[in-house]
């Protein structure tokens, strides 16, 4: 695997991240460094191991399904200027 | 004094809450401007609680002298949300965000009387282990010892503040060891309880499957009295544990004789400081005094691949958790024009510090078809042959011992130095339990050039009542 500017990029881009030409000089081979050292896992034998996506075992939390008082409308929109007539204003979906 | 003695005098009326509020929060100020360990100071809404808290001690009848925090200052991670108070995990992405809603943890300290002073510094969303790696436009918390160096992180400013502010208690969080490391470079006792023992309901999410709410204070009496408040299920937290409460300050003063205590052989190898070194090994024949047994253990997993388990576990879910700040429904905005995704790359790209773009990209990185086996996986998989292997040894031991941080704290100029991985390495002791979620404190052992150094004792899944009880002996024997 190359990690390298196009690959950087890439990922930058999936990630919703625009980098500059000073960042990407920066990031790269620190990022490249990083990368070489966490690939020693692979010196472990993982063969027939289960991954542990948590650290203790959980049981699934289920409640019944009850109409409950939630957040108001006027408090929800409370926290942004981008807001018309009820809703949230986002920016434009399709072009 | 212990804030268990200072909630006596605030119940007789010796203080007057108020005016001892008034006082705290000038003191704050003052703190502040030298440290930094405040992003913001919660004045009006301290003195709001302080006044209700002296009407009801004038009513005989009321139950407030039932209350277990009866006045005492509390700060707040800026991760955890207190509601109506700017929280913005350290970042200028959630600048100007005040929640609508208290997290379980403030709900908890408000209930029994505790008054919140304000939200400390960390490094952004507690992407670092010196609290250098602070959003853009905020400032780094300086070491209480020495101002030219860190106070560790990421719960910085907490750890710091809890060294400086008497009768409080501090509220930090842990994802990678943000706990016990700052509370070792600050000399104060840490606790990071066992994973979905405190919940994470109103906590921003950095690392979901490592997240931790705990207290860090001047005491082991402290983090005692603190467990006791904010432990316990929560049905709004899928994670939370439901267990039994326990008693957490009834392991203060119990006896230790017969515990045994494993020395983590590998923690003491190369690349620790030989003072960091001696002053642990003062803990460990302290703890001996005490009747503990002591054994030496080796485990080679946690010490030797820790580092690359935790950091691909952390950025994965970090990558995800920080997709959802993207300039809509709060924190930071921007002019809405282009299409969503220029909008949200605009939004998140002038907003976010450097060391959380690098570990979003690494986290994206570890996620992405063609690398997810290799890396998030197999991280995952190496993270259940470290739960054994950790387990393996709660079979013959009560706790492990290892320094918190192998340094003394590092000078600011020290740290510019350092290339990410190079900072990641320093959290070498304290990314294993967090991987495996077991509890685990930092605990004052002694100083060297005038700065404190810590023991890191970690214990089997929720035994933090053995944790406070070995805190306890060590504190005694001082």
């Amino acid at each position: 695997m190359e990690v390298d500017r196009k690959l950087l990029e890439h990922v930058a881009e999936i990630a919703r991240l625009n980098l500059n030409d000073e960042e990407i000089k920066k990031f790269l081979p620190q990022l490249k460094e990083s990368l070489e050292f966490f690939s020693k896992l692979k010196e472990i034998n993982t063969d027939n191991i289960k991954p542990s996506f948590h650290p203790v075992e959980l049981k699934n939390a289920l409640r019944e399904d009850e109409a409950k008082e939630c957040l108001s409308q006027d408090d929800a929109l409370s926290l942004t200027e981008h807001k018309k007539d009820g809703y949230f204003k986002g920016p434009r979906a399709i072009q | 004094m212990l804030c268990h003695d200072f909630i006596k005098k605030i119940k007789n009326r010796e203080i007057d809450i108020a005016s001892h509020t008034e006082k705290i929060i000038d003191e704050c100020k003052e703190i502040n401007k030298e440290y930094n360990y405040f992003n913001t100071i919660s004045a009006e809404l301290a003195l709001e609680q302080a006044k209700e808290i002296k009407k009801q001690l004038k009513n005989k009848d009321s139950k407030i002298k039932n209350k277990k925090l009866l006045g005492v200052a509390v700060s707040v991670k800026d991760s955890i949300c207190v509601k109506n108070v700017e929280t913005t995990a350290g970042s200028k992405i959630l600048r100007g965000y005040k929640p609508l809603f208290d997290a379980f943890a403030i709900q908890k300290v408000k209930e029994e009387g505790g008054i919140i002073i304000g939200k400390t510094s960390q490094d952004e969303f507690g992407f670092g282990g010196f609290s250098a790696n602070v959003g853009i436009g905020f400032k780094i918390p300086k070491n209480p010892f020495d101002i030219e160096r860190s106070c560790g992180g990421s719960s910085g400013g907490a750890a710091g503040l809890s060294q400086k502010l008497d009768n409080h208690i501090a509220l930090g969080e842990s994802t990678g060891g943000s706990i016990a490391e700052p509370a070792s470079f600050c000399g104060v006792y840490g606790l990071c309880p066992t994973y979905g023992r405190v919940s994470r309901n109103g906590l921003i999410d950095f690392s979901n499957s490592m997240d931790k709410i705990g207290p860090m204070g001047k005491t082991i009496d402290d983090v005692a009295l603190m467990m006791d408040v904010i432990a316990g299920y929560d049905k709004n937290d899928s994670t939370s544990l439901n267990v039994k409460k326990e008693n957490f300050e009834s392991f203060l003063n119990k006896p230790i004789k017969g515990m045994k205590i494993g020395i983590i052989k590998e923690a003491f190898a190369e690349g620790v400081d030989r003072e960091v070194e001696k002053n642990v090994y003062n803990g460990i024949y302290e703890l001996e005094e005490e009747g503990a047994k002591t054994e030496e253990i080796s485990l080679e997993l946690p010490i030797k691949y820790g580092i690359a388990t935790y950091y691909m576990i952390a950025t994965s879910e970090a990558s995800t958790n920080l997709a959802k700040l993207c300039g809509m429904r709060y924190g930071a905005t921007e002019k809405l024009e282009n299409s969503f995704n220029e909008y949200f790359t605009k939004v998140r790209s002038s907003n976010f510090g450097d060391e959380a773009k690098r570990r979003i990209i690494l986290g994206t990185f570890a996620r992405m078809s063609g690398f997810r086996d290799a890396f998030y996986l197999k991280a995952a998989k190496v993270r259940t042959l470290m739960i054994n292997e950790y387990k393996k040894a709660f079979k013959k031991f009560d706790a492990l011992a290892s320094p918190t941080v192998p340094i003394l704290p590092p000078k600011f100029s020290e740290i510019k130095k350092l290339t990410p991985l190079q900072h990641y390495l320093t959290d070498v002791m304290t990314v294993s339990p967090n991987v495996a979620g077991l509890p685990h404190i930092n605990i004052p052992v002694g100083f060297e050039k005038n700065l404190p150094i810590g023991m890191l004792l970690i214990a089997d899944h929720l035994q933090e009542g053995k944790l406070i009880q070995l805190g306890s002996a060590i504190e005694k024997g001082k």
